[in-house]
């Protein structure tokens, strides 16, 4: 059914693209990003984003120092909002599109030795509260038989069924909010362990990332789908344009798999985390294509989520066989963190959900703080349902 | 090697890759939409003939299971 309402194109909200001052008097050179830090390092971070890098000796004067500090007294950096939020944005220079910086910043030192401490802090934390499980052999079928038996489907409430059953139009925006942290550059943090691999496991990858990127159609970039489906929601697809309403945990879960991806030594957990991705992905994704269609959206909103049940029954296969049980044979060493990458995708993604699951149930919002728009095109059903609106 | 490979893949489908073409019984064409196709062997799938993960839903097995061997206590 063809939404009878017009999308709503936000505006790009806070982007400021002319010259100002800031109050210590540096040039601010470069646009506000469409999100707000969370505290000192994050404040101080963006500062300094928006002038040149050679002005960082000002600009991040004590900023490591602070960071230092920040770090040495986190106790849950998964649900810390600063550090995450940081972590997005020092991720986001090797990305691209999340803040507008002077390039020079990707690689500059402070900014790499910033995106290292956290990062190291990070995976310190990750490990201590992913629970461990037995090790399979380093033979392919059985570490994908284990990562198969560690992603199987359990009965109960989910995020899923939520919105397969009872989800209402504005629980599906939340949800598309809360996933396009990662969906709008969906794929990419996996891309970056490609030449980290080698033989089967490489070929495995490339071969699922193909079909990621569409098989040479942008418009099939499951990215590009999942942008649609927010534009017929009547929202923004400028990335990070709602991430002041986002939790820190679901950031963390992002930044996981950046780090996973952009650390060498990393690529038995990226691998492992990717594999227990594609094996999680099926079955939700087709209740919640259900759950909209229910709702009354057509196939434009519903499409990103039918073709992840199609596309994800391949990848899973690909991903436990031939790229984490491939990898699994080639450095039998990685098994551990293959396993831990898996588990940490599991239980870092399944609480996420669960705190979304929880506020929705209690009739709460899963945001920090309501999205903004001044048109939203609901089903014409749904209007009727819940009447005037 | 031979330009298309068709997988086994243990409790779940199978997986074809390389050169091939998908026809249903009248000869038509079905469209893949990828190079690399899962087609459901459970039988359970709602998007036949590809394959949707409702194996694992099932408790679908392709191997025999050793230790619950019929007629044996």
């Amino acid at each position: 059914m063809p939404s009878k309402f017009k999308p709503y194109r936000g505006s790009r909200r806070g982007f400021y693209c002319g010259e100002e001052v800031n109050r210590k008097g540096f040039t601010m050179r470069y646009a506000e990003p469409p999100f707000r830090a969370r505290g000192p390092v994050s404040e101080q971070l963006l500062a300094a984003l928006r002038a040149p890098a050679s002005d960082a000796d000002e600009t991040l004067a004590g900023f490591s120092e602070n960071l230092a500090n920040a770090l040495g007294s986190v106790h849950d950096i998964l649900r810390d909002d600063d550090l995450q939020v940081s972590l997005l944005v020092l991720h986001g220079l090797h990305y691209g599109s999340v803040v507008d910086a002077d390039e020079e910043w990707e690689w500059h030192p402070v900014t790499v030795a910033a995106r290292v401490a956290i990062e190291r802090e990070f995976e310190r934390q990750l490990r201590a509260v992913v629970p461990p499980t037995p090790l399979p052999q380093p033979e392919a079928e059985a570490v994908a038989s284990a990562l198969f038996e560690l992603t199987k489907p359990t009965p109960g409430p989910s995020l899923a069924r939520f919105i397969a059953k009872r989800a209402n139009a504005d629980h599906v925006r939340e949800y598309l909010v809360l996933r396009s942290v990662y969906t709008l550059k969906e794929a990419d943090a996996q891309t970056w362990t490609i030449p980290r691999l080698n033989g089967r496991a490489k070929a495995a990858l490339v071969e699922i990332q193909t079909d990621e990127y569409g098989g040479g159609r942008e418009e099939r970039m499951h990215s590009s789908i999942f942008a649609k489906a927010m534009r017929e929601l009547g929202l923004d697809d400028t990335y990070a344009a709602y991430l002041d309403s986002v939790p820190a945990l679901i950031i963390a879960s992002f930044n996981m798999m950046s780090m996973f991806g952009l650390n060498r030594r990393l690529r038995g957990a990226s691998a492992g985390h990717y594999a227990a991705y594609e094996m999680t992905s099926s079955l939700p994704n087709r209740m919640i294509g259900d759950g909209i269609r229910r709702l009354g959206y057509g196939e434009a909103v519903s499409d990103y989520f039918d073709e992840h049940v199609e596309a994800d029954a391949v990848h899973e296969q690909i991903a436990g066989r031939d790229l984490a049980g491939g990898l699994a044979e080639q450095e039998p060493d990685l098994v551990a963190d293959i396993i831990f990458g898996a588990n940490a995708s599991v239980c870092i993604d399944g609480w996420g959900a669960e705190e979304a699951l929880a506020a929705w149930i209690a009739e709460r919002s899963a945001l920090r703080q309501p999205i903004t728009s001044d048109e939203f095109p609901y089903p014409a059903d749904v209007v009727e349902m819940e009447g005037a609106k | 090697m031979s330009s298309s490979e068709i997988v086994t893949c243990v409790n779940g489908p199978l997986l074809v890759r390389g050169d091939f073409e998908l026809v249903d019984s009248n000869g038509e064409t079905i469209d893949c939409r990828r190079r690399t196709v899962a087609l459901c062997r459970c039988g359970s799938s709602n998007i036949k003939p590809f394959c949707d993960g409702t194996h694992k839903l099932m408790g679908f097995r392709t191997e025999p299971i050793d230790d619950e061997t019929p007629g044996e206590n």
